[in-house]
């Protein structure tokens, strides 16, 4: 019995299937992140979750209880928005303290919590403020001081990031992951950026058109890639694909190799010219462009200075070379 | 476009029609007001001068105010008034909520329906109407006038309110949702004070036809004890001799309270739109 149990879960808007049957188990504990392209799905399935949408059918259990067409406030969990979405007329403790005064819990016990919690997320300058004097990092740290003074069985994330600047995104993720160690709890999370399923995810579920591609932890799924779509959403930059006669010789429809995957030589088992490189500093991406294969991405360490238009050999390292059948699976896991 | 739009030439020209619009209707008003304070005759053999002290004379106003019932007649447009506009916004804000967010079956029928009556005119149905009101007894009620008012205000108000109610953040509803608060919290908690620049707007859209309105109290509502200030000009009107003074001053008097109410909601509209800008 998990903290969240979800049974052929489907989901219909007319005539347009969005969800088509999702089977998922999570534990009690557990940090889960749903992550897909745009449509697949993955916000639909959280509202689901949330009791914001009504399954077409399928089962949904929350702690063991079954949730089927509970309100969303009595399912025993948190919701956190991608646009913050706090109460305007609301102080940062009226937002933090409306649902336990909605549940009816006692007013000095409702303190309690929210000093509890805004001690947690140093809110404790904020608290008499009302939103719009907050920036949008100090938003978002109210919007999960009010899910975590529910102290819910489920805390569901919904892009919580997106709207935040990279610099924001990259604290607010420490934060994120900092919580879910300090309290244990069950979070389910929304995202459509990998690195973000990558970092935070002890679980990842990836999605397409409504479909669990694939279920694992982050390194599961860049080792070992059910699937062609997996294998080319999970890793960034993304898995170099060649169809054809590269293919055909190691008996696969397709192969993929990650680009921190492959030797830059001389020579190698693919030449090409050098197209373009981009320089980050602790990495450098070299674009070769291999006749018959297409343009292939290398990952090679530190300040490497290849002149464009060279010719660059390329090696896929042993064992790292993935082979997909010609309905996109992999071949022998 | 954008050099005509931003050449100070274009700005000009822009300016001068605005104003010589803003003369055009304020020309009127300003003629019965400038001739309320003058003397009968000074009225016809100069209405376009200002007064001055031979001609001054407020004996238009104390016939008016002379006559105890002019009250009672402010009283009523005021009820009538206040009252439409009242269930104009609540069940306006109401529709427009249900069919802003809302999924149910002939959603985009019901909003076409009430649009309907943005082209419709109410007064086509006049004579229905005032059968429906005998047969209900609100012949001579101040209800009666409200809710034909009211019929009369909510396409529009339905309309322009749900665009509005569209514009405001589901993730804010949900929220409310989440943390256990009703639908009929989450709508006038949360969502009515985000769009109240549109109910502002709504207000005034809807006040001004039902003060100045004629035709309904003069069918549905003619009694003595219901009567609106601009039917009750009218009786100053007579068939063979018109008192002018009095009926400029009582329609002078009757521009006053429609002013404040106007003055009362656009502080309103501008507070609500500066709350959004800060945001």
């Amino acid at each position: 019995m998990g903290a969240l149990d979800l049974r052929a879960i489907r989901k219909s808007f007319g005539a347009i299937d969005v969800i088509r049957g999702v089977d998922l188990e999570v534990a009690t504990g557990e940090f889960t992140v749903f992550v897909g392209p745009s449509g697949c799905g993955k916000s639909t399935l959280l509202r689901i979750i949330a009791g914001l949408e009504d399954q077409t059918s399928g089962d949904l259990s929350i702690a063991g209880r079954l949730m089927n067409g509970v309100p969303p406030a009595k399912r025993g969990i948190a919701m956190v928005f991608q646009s913050y979405a706090l109460y305007p007329h609301l102080t940062v403790e009226g937002n933090m303290g409306l649902a336990l005064k909605q549940e009816g819990v006692e007013r000095s016990a409702i303190a309690a919590r929210i000093a509890r919690a805004s001690g947690l997320l140093q809110l404790d300058p904020l608290l008499s403020r009302r939103p719009a004097e907050l920036s949008g990092g100090q938003r978002q740290r109210v919007a999960i001081g009010r899910a975590i003074v529910r102290e819910p069985k489920l805390f569901l994330f919904d892009e919580p990031l997106s709207n935040l600047d990279a610099a924001l995104r990259v604290g607010t993720r420490l934060e994120i992951a900092k919580l879910h160690r300090q309290l244990g709890a069950t979070m389910v999370y929304v995202t459509h950026d990998q690195v973000e399923a990558m970092t935070l995810a002890d679980k990842i579920v990836v999605l397409r058109a409504g479909v669990v591609e694939q279920v694992g932890s982050p390194l599961d799924l860049y080792r070992r890639p059910a699937n062609r779509f997996v294998a080319g959403f999970i890793g960034s930059p993304a898995m170099n694909f060649a169809e054809g006669e590269a293919a055909a010789r190691v008996g696969a429809a397709a192969i993929g190799v990650r680009p921190e995957h492959l030797a830059v030589s001389e020579d190698g088992a693919w030449t090409g010219t050098l197209s373009h490189a981009e320089h980050l500093g602790s990495d450098t991406m070299l674009y070769v462009d291999v006749p018959g294969m297409g343009l292939m991405t290398a990952r090679v360490g530190g300040e490497d200075d290849h002149a464009i238009g060279s010719r660059v050999g390329l090696t896929p390292r042993d064992g790292r070379i993935h082979r997909f059948d010609a309905e996109g699976r992999t071949i022998g896991g | 476009m954008d050099r005509s739009r931003s050449s100070p030439l274009g700005r000009g020209l822009v300016h001068v029609a605005l104003l010589a619009y803003t003369a055009l209707c304020l020309a009127p008003v300003l003629l019965v007001v400038v001739n309320s304070f003058k003397s009968r005759r000074a009225i016809f053999a100069a209405p376009l001068t200002w007064p001055d002290a031979s001609s001054f004379d407020l004996v238009g106003y104390r016939t008016v105010l002379g006559q105890g019932v002019f009250l009672n007649y402010f009283i009523n447009s005021m009820i009538v008034t206040v009252g439409s506009i009242a269930a104009v916004l609540l069940f306006g804000a109401m529709a427009a909520f249900a069919l802003s967010e809302y999924r149910f079956r002939l959603n985009t029928a019901l909003g076409l329906f009430l649009a309907l009556g943005i082209m419709v005119p109410i007064r086509l149905g006049t004579v229905s109407i005032l059968q429906m009101m005998v047969a209900a007894r609100l012949v001579d009620t101040h209800l009666g006038l409200i809710l034909i008012y009211t019929a009369q205000g909510l396409p529009v108000a339905v309309f322009i309110l749900s665009e509005f109610m569209q514009g405001v953040s589901k993730d804010l509803k949900d929220a409310g949702r989440i943390d256990g608060l009703g639908e009929y919290t989450i709508f006038f908690r949360l969502v009515l004070p985000l769009v109240r620049p549109a109910l502002a707007t709504v207000a005034v859209f809807t006040m001004v036809p039902i003060w100045n309105d004629l035709w309904f109290p003069l069918i549905v509502a003619p009694g003595e004890a219901t009567r609106t200030v601009t039917l009750g000009a009218q009786s100053f009107i007579g068939q063979f001799v018109t008192n002018w003074n009095a009926v400029l001053a009582a329609l002078t008097l009757a521009i006053l309270p429609v002013l404040a109410l106007y003055l009362a909601f656009s502080r309103q509209l501008i507070r609500g739109i500066t709350a959004g800008a800060v945001k």
